[in-house]
């Protein structure tokens, strides 16, 4: 039975992690990239890791915690690596997708440019 | 004092990452151990600047119990923003409409803004760019439905200050 809700949950993951790699070919630009890049494949590889904490549970007490400290610390450099990037991008001056629609944080750093678009 | 306790707490994740030491009898093996401590060490070397006064938690039962109720709540919106994301890459059209908007927050603590940028970016549609000391947040939002920047606060981190009132001021 564990089996069984494990593998299915694994399929889940992966799906994810596939609609994280789709997202990344055909969002515009880094900022949308790094959007579907951060969401879905955090969750996807949480999902592959709560996957092989149900198999796991019972037989191996030890992989169960692994995974969970795993997830935990996904959870938490996930987001704060795209955080980096896109504001590494920003201040490198990668522009925004050129159908974006406002940009307040160009604005205010410099402030004589007009809004995109 | 401060660091000793660090090293301690490193050295216990690590044990517990490399546990079972030996496959065949679970003994400790001096050896991991040793690694560990390095690793520890360095950790606190690379480290030594990023330990901010006020993460100095001052740990107690009604903050722990918001905690938990928070990861529960983050939880569900993490789900709800993968169907987000998912809806709109798989959506022939990409129904997207992206831009930076600026949000403002009340919270002023290190830890709290910290883990606000870092859960508006695993949040639907809404990806932290930059946050300022002061409470100023720059966020990409994939679908800009507002400009003005209460009215963006009040819909992208409303839910979350809440919360964080409670669990870090």
């Amino acid at each position: 039975m564990n089996e069984i809700i494990g593998k299915l949950v694994l399929v889940v993951g992966l799906a994810f992690n596939v609609f994280g790699c789709i997202g990344l070919i055909r969002l515009p630009d880094v900022y949308n990239r790094l959007q579907a890049a951060t969401k879905c494949v955090t969750l996807g590889t949480c999902f592959i890791l709560v996957s092989v904490m149900i198999s796991a549970w019972g037989e191996s007490g030890a992989l169960v915690l692994k995974a969970f400290l795993c997830m935990v610390f996904i959870l938490i450099t996930s987001p704060t690596a795209a955080h980096a990037l896109a504001r590494g991008a920003h201040a490198a001056g990668v522009k925004l997708w050129d159908q974006s629609v406002v940009d307040r944080y160009r604005e205010d750093n410099d402030p004589g440019v007009e809004e995109p678009e | 004092m401060k660091k000793g306790a660090l090293l301690v707490l490193l050295l216990i994740v690590w044990a517990v990452l490399a546990w079972p030491f030996d496959v065949q009898t679970g003994a400790l093996k001096w050896s991991d151990m040793a690694a560990g401590l390095v690793v520890a060490l360095l950790v606190l070397v690379l480290a030594r600047e990023l330990s901010p006064s006020d993460v100095a938690l001052r740990v107690s039962p009604v903050r722990v119990f918001w905690f938990v109720a928070y990861a529960f709540f983050l939880g569900w919106y993490i789900v709800k923003a993968n169907v987000d994301v998912a809806y709109r890459v798989l959506h022939p059209d990409m129904p997207i409409r992206p831009g930076i908007v600026k949000v403002k927050t009340a919270l002023r603590s290190q830890a709290a803004l910290t883990m606000l940028s870092n859960s508006i970016t695993l949040t639907p549609g809404t990806l932290t760019v930059n946050a300022l000391e002061d409470g100023t947040l720059y966020i990409h939002w994939i679908y800009v439905r507002t400009e003005d920047a209460d009215e963006a606060s009040r819909m992208i981190i409303g839910r979350f200050e809440w919360f964080l009132e409670k669990i870090f001021e």
